[in-house]
Order: structure tokens, then sequence, then C-alpha cells
């Protein structure tokens, strides 16, 4: 009884046929963004991938199985840029059971135990290339959320002017280590272009100081400080004072307030400026 | 090569050093030690230290500062480090360096404002206890 | 991974410790990173450099333009046969320090980059690999 790879590499054009058919016959399986040359190639390259790599073994996570595994990264990579969806590109993969099992069927003949180990093998062996390729969508979809996340970091850490020499930054939502990279970007720019003498960080919207959070903050406030600024950190609540005392943070170099208005005030003190209200008695 | 020195400037009591090269390490241990002979001859009261021509500054260098400002107090004067870059400053913090002990302004024009008013504060300073 | 260029830089004196720097920063605008990018890698390469130099005796800094997964990224490997780093663990401990502390600053360059690798053995030599990708 011949192996799996040998059947399959003796039925390799029935099989190319069978499973493009497949994949052509379907409308939802290939609506017409590749062609069939295409698609004929890459079933080809595949099936002979495949047959080469079960000569070795049917683990299709060993070494010997990177061509194929490489080839299915790159097939399900050029699938999402051509705009098919997930379904269409795992369908790819799931569609040569129909084919291969059809192969199996005629070798295996009247053995019924023989006809179930090779079906279940290839079952699970397409299984195996099917899985694969999901997760090769989802580090693709991963890397795209992972730079949209980026862009809309930036988009969300807005550098505010409050008066000559007196930057804002409100600070909403967590401060983690890749956030804290675009805050400090985007500040310390805003010092140089602006000439500004202070900047005030604003925490009333960081819901948990924790120690990393505060390691981010004070990383920040240091980077401020190298480049001869100063630094007034304002909405500090009760809590987070505690949390700050906790960990032993120093703060001596530099000046909290509760609120930004508190903030403000002392930041225009320090420029010199001088707030009086008109017609007060 | 072995020559080459960072050029002080001595304006009245005030010291200021422009470094507008990358350094080899031979060449940042010799300005220290240029400064503080130059302190010293010339009893100076302040130093400006200024790298905003710098791109780049490792712990060597960032150590020299820090030495440089710890030697001029020392010697009764004080220090201050203008003009660095952005990227240099989001750098030096994530290398673990904050320099504490040394002054810094933006540029040079707030960095003498704030040499004079150090200047100010420690005469005072010294008269109150002088008294 | 694919390694698309390589070289080879002597360091052997600290001249060579800037000629490091100046290499690694042509490479990093070759490969078009960030301004701050840039800063992080070759302040990197300098802290490594020098590292190989002062506590490695000298050594070299090989450098490789690599191409993963379609992404670029630049390594450096800096090679010694100095004495080598008794105790890694201790040498990587060092955490964020506000001073300007004195050792091998290690865990600070680690930080300046994506991928950090360090192996080394007494008596015979140490080798750091750092790499940022774009």
């Amino acid at each position: 009884m011949a192996s799996l790879s040998d059947l399959i590499s003796k039925n390799q054009n029935a099989l190319i046929e069978a499973w493009t058919r497949e994949l052509l016959g379907n409308p939802t399986k290939s609506p017409g963004r590749i062609t069939d040359a295409e698609l004929r190639r890459q079933t080809h390259s595949l099936l002979q991938l495949i047959a080469s790599a079960l000569e070795s073994n049917d683990d299709v996570a060993s070494p010997a199985w990177q061509p194929t595994r490489e080839f299915l990264e790159e097939t399900s990579r050029s699938r999402v840029l051509q705009g098919f969806d997930w379904a269409e590109i795992a369908t790819f993969i799931f569609s040569l059971k129909k084919p291969l099992f059809a192969v199996v069927r005629d070798a295996c003949g009247r053995d019924s135990n023989e006809l179930a180990d090779r079906t279940w093998q290839a079952s699970r062996l397409v299984d195996e290339l099917g899985l694969h390729t999901v997760r090769t969508l989802q580090k693709v979809r991963d890397a795209v959320i992972n730079r949209q996340q980026t862009e809309l970091l930036e988009l969300s850490t807005p550098v505010v002017k409050l008066w000559e020499g007196v930057l804002a930054l409100p600070l909403i939502g967590t401060l983690d280590s890749a956030r804290t990279q675009v805050v400090m970007e985007s500040l310390l720019k805003a010092i140089v272009d602006t000439n500004s003498e202070t900047a005030i960080l604003d925490i009333t919207g960081v819901p948990t100081v924790d120690t990393l959070v505060a390691q981010h903050l004070m990383r920040t406030v240091t980077a401020i400080r190298l480049m001869g600024a100063d630094c007034i950190i304002s909405g500090v609540r009760p809590q987070i004072a505690q949390t700050i005392v906790h960990l032993g943070i120093d703060l001596t170099d530099i000046s909290t307030k509760a609120t930004l208005a508190d903030a403000l005030s002392l930041a225009l003190k320090r420029g010199g400026f001088v707030v009086t209200r008109r017609g007060a008695s | 090569m072995s020559d080459e020195r960072i050029p002080i400037l001595r304006m009245g009591d005030y010291l200021l050093v422009s470094i507008q090269v990358d350094m080899h390490d031979k060449l940042a241990v010799r300005l220290q030690e240029d400064l503080t002979e130059t302190i010293s001859r010339h009893v100076s009261k302040g130093v400006m230290i200024d790298i905003s021509a710098l791109d780049l500054v490792d712990s060597f260098v960032g150590r020299m500062i820090a030495n440089i400002s710890a030697m001029a107090r020392i010697l009764d004067a004080k220090t201050v480090l203008v003009g660095m870059r952005p990227a240099v400053a989001i750098t030096l913090v994530e290398l673990g360096l904050s320099l504490p002990g040394v002054s810094t302004a933006l540029n040079v024009e707030r960095g003498m404002a704030l040499l004079r008013k150090q200047l100010e504060r420690g005469e005072h300073a010294d008269e109150r206890h002088a008294q | 991974m694919n390694v698309t260029r390589s070289d080879v830089l002597a360091i052997r004196s600290e001249y060579d410790i800037v000629l490091a720097r100046q290499t690694a920063r042509a490479l990093c605008q070759e490969l078009n990173f960030s301004l701050v990018e840039i800063t992080k890698m070759v302040t990197a390469a300098s802290e490594i450099a020098r590292n190989t130099l002062i506590h490695g005796k000298g050594g070299s800094m090989r450098w490789e333009l690599l191409v993963e997964n379609g992404r670029a990224g630049l390594r450096l490997v800096f090679e010694d046969a100095g004495p080598g780093i008794a105790d890694i663990g201790l040498a990587m401990s060092d955490g964020w320090t506000s001073g300007s502390g004195l050792g091998k600053g290690l865990p600070g360059t680690k930080r300046l980059v994506n991928d950090f690798d360090i192996q080394s053995q007494v008596g015979t030599g140490t080798r750091v690999s750092i790499v940022r990708w774009k």
C-alpha cells in the first residue's frame, strides 16, 4: 500500500486539476481576483512541496515542512493584499480535502482499515496546513493593528500651548512604553519649536499610577529637564500622591499641582507674568 | 591629532564651551582637564556647555558633563548645560542617565540668565553666612 | 532572515569607536530610520564598541543589513577575545537608575535596541549582538 506521499506524487496532475476545479467552481472561493493560470501554478507548487515534505514525515511543524510553511505564508500574504478575506484564504487549503480523499479512496479499494487510516492522515494534514495559514493571517492582522495603534497614539497626544512659554500635555488613558515614546517625542519637539520654558503634564485622565506608569512618567520628566525646560505635573489625586510616596520616587525637583489651573498659575509666575483683573476694587 | 582641543571661550567671569564635533574619548577627557585648569586659573564663576550641535551624547560624554559640573562646583563655579536635542534627551533617559546635579537650560541666552541668577543667589547666601 | 550586505570594522582604538558610530549612523540613514531610532542605535553602538575596547581589550564590529518578513533591520555584532564577563546576570541587572552609574551600561543599552544578545565566557571573550528593525 503506497504512502500518502507516493499517492500524491503519482496522482499530482489529477489532484491539481480536481483541486483547481473545486476552487474555481465555487464562486465564493475565487471571485476572479486571481487568474486560472496563477491558481494552477500555486496548487501545483503546493502539492509538490507537500509531496516532498511527506517523504520525511507528516509533522507540519517540523523543519522538513519549512518550505511548505513559507510558501503558505507567502501565498496568504499576497491574497490578503489582493483583497481576499479569511474564509476565502483558508478555503484555498481546505478544498484540497475532497480531491485528496478521492485519490485515497481509489487507491485503498476494499481495504476499509487502510482507507480509514489514510483518510485520517490526509484530513489531519490538510487541517494542520489550514491552521498554519490562519495563524499567518492572524500575524498579518496583528501587524496592521499595531501600526494603526501607533498612528492613533500620535493623534491622541496633542500638545497645547497655554501661554507664551507654557505648554500643556493632557494625558488620557494608560501610559505604557509605546505611548511614553510618542509623548516624549511630540512634547520635546514642541518645547524646541515654541521655545517654551515650562511643560505641564496633566495626569487627570490617567486612571492608575503604578510602578510602571510612574517610571514612564519620570522618564518623560527627566527628558524635559535634560533639555532645559521645567516640568509641572498636574492632576495629582490623593491616591496618586500616596502611590508616589510609597514607591519612594524623589520629586524634589518637580512641582506637582492638583489642577491644571494651579499649574498654569505657577508656570505664569515663573515666567514673570502677573495676571490682574480689570476693574477690581 | 594629539593637539586637537575643544576651544574654551572666556567672557568675563564666565566660560563658554561649544562642543561641535563627534569627540573621541581622549578629546573629551582633555576638555575636562582644560576646563578644570581654566576655571582655576581665571577664578571663573560660571561655565556654560553648549551641546546644541551634538546629535549624540553617550554615557562617556554624559559622565564627562557630570564630572565637569561636580568639579566646577568644588572650584566654586556653577555649570549650565544648554541646547540638548530632543532625540538625545530621549536616548539618555532610556540609557538610564539623568545627570543629577547638572543645571540645564534651553539655549545659550536662557543659560546665561540662569547662570547670572544662580550667581546672585550664591553671593547673597555667602553674605548671609558671613554675617 | 536574509543578510543583504555586511562588513567588518576593527575596534582597536578610540578613533575606531568614532568610526563605529559613523558607520552605524550611515547605515541607519540608509535604512531610513527616524531621528530618534538613529540616535538610539548609534548610541548603543558607541556603548558596546567602548566596552569591546576597554573591557574586551579590543575586537571587531561586524555590521549586517537584514531583511526578514518584509522588514529591514541593522545588526551590529561586537566580538572580542578579552577576559569575558563572569556574571552576565549581574551585568544585565542594573535596572533603571537615575544616576550616572559606572559599569558596563548593558541594561541601558538593551533598552535602546529591539534585539539584544550577549554571549560571554571567562578567559575566552565576549560577543554582543544588537538589532534595530525598521
